[in-house]
């Protein structure tokens, strides 16, 4: 076992934690951060991304030793400090980005992430940088609509509902 | 997961130290050999990250105008980094997985993995780049010695990848619809002194330059020079995603369209 600090949503946290420790097993048990969700566990979906960094991980495909040091936001980091829905999430409740909800936490840190590279991004663009988030319901272009309304453009032209 | 002891040091010396210890594993960015350790394919005693390492991550440009990438820099780094030095490969390292598996993998990683249906050993291979590790220097024609299969030597570690910029280069990759991984995906990188073309995804022994491409286009940098040509079956992977013949004929459809891209 080794001891690992990193910082989580703002706030420094400590655990032991054995070599194979993932991230995500880290957030999930460790820290009780339940949002973080594991998918497939073969970073395929991206139900497990948060922010490691700054950058988009996948939190099953990532140590958590390996993240000793660094600055780790998850879903829980999202909302507004006074609890309310962050704006990339009241536009996922907004515009119906969901529908089980099981991939939800992944698509809106890939889509935080999006954003802060690309504030404007088109709606070719979104769907290119989540080709790593897969969602079961197959509710695509609602999570598209929602994201291109959060970074403050028109969504009418976004196709179908 | 089965257990391993799972070390982090933040210099060469260290790791390299701690890879001479028995069954011990270089981890890189890990988005090949986390879920290769989860299904127990392989299973080292110890693995050492090389992630804390500082010195052998970035991008650089040399005075004499190579382009020089530490093993240790991730995809994303590279897109970004590059871009303005290299673009034929800042845009394969932006097509690599996706975003989260682009902010951890590693150039460095994904050449000591050398899988077959990898992106960057074409570009290695396809810009002549030389191969640094902690104990030499090793020319990419030499590196690549099939599939998965390198002239590393255990516990050797890739420092630094340095690639002759070229006056224009393309990679072009017909993805395979499921992994996304390159079915077959081809480089071409003109230079001054002839054109090289790097294919990889189609051959049982993991990446090759096409020769035959590599004269035509030497002589005439256009998709046309290569009307002529084809690309034997023999030794090309067949799987339930392609035949050989079906690899065969993709090598040839991609080089020209690299050469579009690239003209």
């Amino acid at each position: 076992m080794t001891s690992v600090t990193m910082t989580v949503n703002g706030k420094s946290v400590s655990g032991e934690v054995e070599g194979r420790t993932l991230l995500v097993d880290f957030l999930r048990e460790g820290q009780g951060l339940t949002g973080t969700h594991v998918g497939c566990d073969t970073s395929q979906c991206g139900a497990c991304v948060v922010h490691v960094d700054g950058e988009p991980v996948k939190a099953c495909s990532i140590f958590a030793a390996e993240a000793d040091g660094a600055e780790v936001t998850t879903i829980e980091g999202m909302a507004n400090p006074d609890g309310s829905l962050g704006t990339i999430q009241q536009a996922f409740q907004d515009h119906h980005g969901l529908q089980c909800g099981f991939c939800t936490p992944g698509m809106v840190m890939s889509a935080a992430a999006l954003l802060q590279e690309n504030p404007k991004p088109s709606e070719a663009e979104i769907r290119d940088y989540l080709e790593g988030n897969i969602c079961r319901c197959t509710g695509y272009h609602n999570i598209v609509k929602a994201i291109m309304a959060a970074s403050g453009q028109d969504v009418s032209a976004v196709a179908a509902e | 997961m089965y257990n391993f002891d799972l070390i982090r040091p933040s210099t060469l010396e260290e790791a390299v130290k701690a890879l001479g210890q028995d069954e011990a594993q270089a981890l890189g960015g890990g988005q090949t050999l986390i879920p290769t350790l989860k299904q127990r394919l392989a299973m080292p005693e110890t693995l050492v990250s090389l992630s804390g390492i500082d010195a052998i991550k970035g991008v650089c440009v040399h005075d004499d105008g190579r382009l020089s990438i530490g093993g240790g820099t991730t995809h994303a780094t590279v897109a970004r980094e590059a871009a303005a030095h290299y673009p034929g490969l800042a845009a394969l390292a932006a097509s690599i997985g996706d975003p989260a598996v682009r902010a951890r993998g590693t150039i460095g990683g994904s050449l000591a993995n050398n899988d077959p249906s990898a992106c960057y050993p074409a570009a290695a291979l396809g810009s002549g780049a030389t191969i640094v590790t902690n104990a030499r220097e090793i020319a990419a024609d030499d590196y690549f010695q099939g599939m998965f299969t390198t002239a590393l030597d255990d516990g050797e570690i890739i420092t630094e990848v340095r690639f002759p910029v070229p006056e224009a280069a393309a990679y072009q990759k017909f993805e395979q619809p499921a992994s996304r991984f390159a079915l077959v995906g081809v480089f071409v990188a003109r230079y001054a002194d002839g054109v090289r073309v790097a294919v990889t995804g189609a051959s049982e022994e993991g990446v090759f330059r096409w020769s035959e491409a590599e004269a035509a286009l030497s002589s005439n940098f256009a998709a046309d020079a290569l009307k002529d040509l084809s690309v034997p079956a023999d030794g090309m992977i067949g799987d339930l995603h392609g035949t050989p013949d079906y690899r065969a004929h993709l090598v040839k459809v991609l080089t020209g369209r690299a050469v579009a891209a690239a003209s």
